[in-house]
């Protein structure tokens, strides 16, 4: 196995005294682990922080071996770390991908909007401008796993307008007016959501996260995988404070 | 070819962080021939660690004594307080002997993929420090990467309500570091840290 690619750093864990595995999400091989020889050292520490974009190159012999990786850094994110909101965000979502994704299954698109989302947080002054897009990611992430939620009709009547709740159970739509009765049980469905070109505010955005992070921890972050959440909370109640 | 006493020392040894079973077996050579000058005096250390080693219960260092040295040292200003992730990071900050407060050691950093919330993590402890009074200042000496920052963020949230000056060090270009060298984050960094010119 040779790969050189551009990839998405998403972990970084110490192994023995120098070096570190690395999981990185790369546009067609999707997330790669590797070990990096001197990964600790102080010239590679700065590279290897998640949400930073390289240039890396995964060796292994065999299929079966964890590759050497070779990193060279394109673009750091590092400054972000100073900002709470920022890292929050980037702590979370790649966490979420290296907790969620297996190794070695193509997702390009989500490679895609991972570096968007990275790339809106860096550009934008508040959670405003990339919020709405870090949730949008969090569907995307869902719908590859194979668990999308069903946000075209109403899974009661068949409505294609005014969807407005999410059954907790199904992950169907439901419109308004079907699901207004039992709007206790039910998610609120923020518009942008469903139509991109919505506006989203800060309710709608804590809506959104309330609806993905429902089906999150039900479906994908199960078990050990649970302990991913932890940075979504911490998250959430940052965005939850300035709404 | 060795006993099977010297084997085991020497395997014992080759686990130590930074030894291999190479420098193992050199350490042991060299304590083996100098028996009375370097065996002796390091059994005697050994033993006398292991049976006073102890945590503080105030900071979390680990020391013979609980308080530690540090914590019971009348000299330190009570007033500033150092939050680090381990203590090898309250051992690094006190061999630099600037610091002239005391420490709170957390006993790791939060980590979402690892599994470390905040209750893994002394952070309550410190709460109640903070809440006992007497500490005007709090300087969070988390490590720069993306969990010691983001630990960072969650204990000056915890402090907001606190009457303390919270700092933390500055991030950037290391001494001796040559511009060219250093990667985007740390110039970021160290860029958004400038401070005029006196």
């Amino acid at each position: 196995m040779q790969v050189r690619t551009t990839a998405i750093i998403c972990a970084m864990r110490a192994h023995g005294e120098h070096g570190a595995i690395v999981r990185a999400l790369t546009p067609d091989n999707g997330l790669l682990a590797g070990y990096v020889r001197g990964g600790r050292s102080r010239r590679l520490r700065p590279v290897l922080v998640p949400g930073n974009l390289v240039e890396a190159e995964f060796r292994a012999r065999t299929a079966e071996q964890l590759p050497g990786l070779t990193v060279e850094l394109s673009h750091s994110r590092a400054g972000l770390l100073a900002e709470p909101l920022a890292a929050a965000a980037i702590d979370w979502l790649t966490s979420l991908t290296a907790a969620a994704l297996a190794e070695g299954q193509p997702h390009g698109r989500l490679y895609e909007a991972l570096e968007a989302v990275l790339a809106a947080i860096e550009y934008a002054p508040s959670a405003r401008g990339w919020a709405a897009a870090a949730v949008r990611y969090e569907l995307m992430l869902m719908a590859d796993l194979g668990y999308a939620l069903d946000l075209s009709a109403c899974a009661a009547t068949g409505a294609r307008d005014d969807l407005a709740f999410v059954s907790p159970k199904s992950g169907g739509a439901v419109s308004r007016a079907a699901g207004e009765p039992y709007a206790a049980r039910l998610l609120p469905l923020p518009a942008f959501l469903v139509d991109p070109s919505a506006d989203s505010d800060w309710s709608d955005i804590v809506d959104g996260m309330r609806l993905t992070g429902h089906f999150l921890a039900r479906d994908i972050l199960v078990d050990r995988r649970a302990d991913a959440l932890d940075a979504r909370r911490r998250l959430v109640d940052r965005i939850g404070r300035l709404a | 070819m060795s006993s099977p006493e010297i084997e085991t020392l020497t395997q014992a040894l080759a686990k130590l962080p930074g030894l291999g079973p190479r420098s193992a077996r050199r350490a042991v050579l060299h304590l083996l021939k100098k028996r009375e000058a370097a065996l002796g005096p390091l059994l005697r250390a050994l033993e006398a660690v292991n049976d006073k080693l102890t945590s503080c219960h105030l900071c979390g260092n680990v020391d013979t004594s609980d308080p530690c040295g540090i914590c019971a040292d009348p000299r330190r200003d009570a007033r500033m307080l150092c939050v680090v992730e381990e203590v090898a990071d309250l051992w690094a900050l006190d061999r630099s002997r600037l610091f002239p407060g005391r420490f709170h050691v957390l006993g790791g950093r939060l980590s979402a993929l690892e599994g470390i919330r905040p209750e893994d993590l002394s952070i309550d402890l410190l709460i109640g420090r903070i809440a006992a009074g007497g500490i005007d200042e709090v300087v969070l000496a988390m490590n720069a990467t993306l969990e010691g920052q983001t630990t960072a963020h969650y204990i000056a949230d915890r402090l907001e309500s606190f009457p303390v000056r919270l700092t933390q060090l500055a991030h950037g270009l290391p001494v001796g570091g040559e511009l060219d060298y250093l990667d985007e984050g740390t110039l970021a960094q160290a860029l958004r840290a400038r401070r005029p010119v006196s």
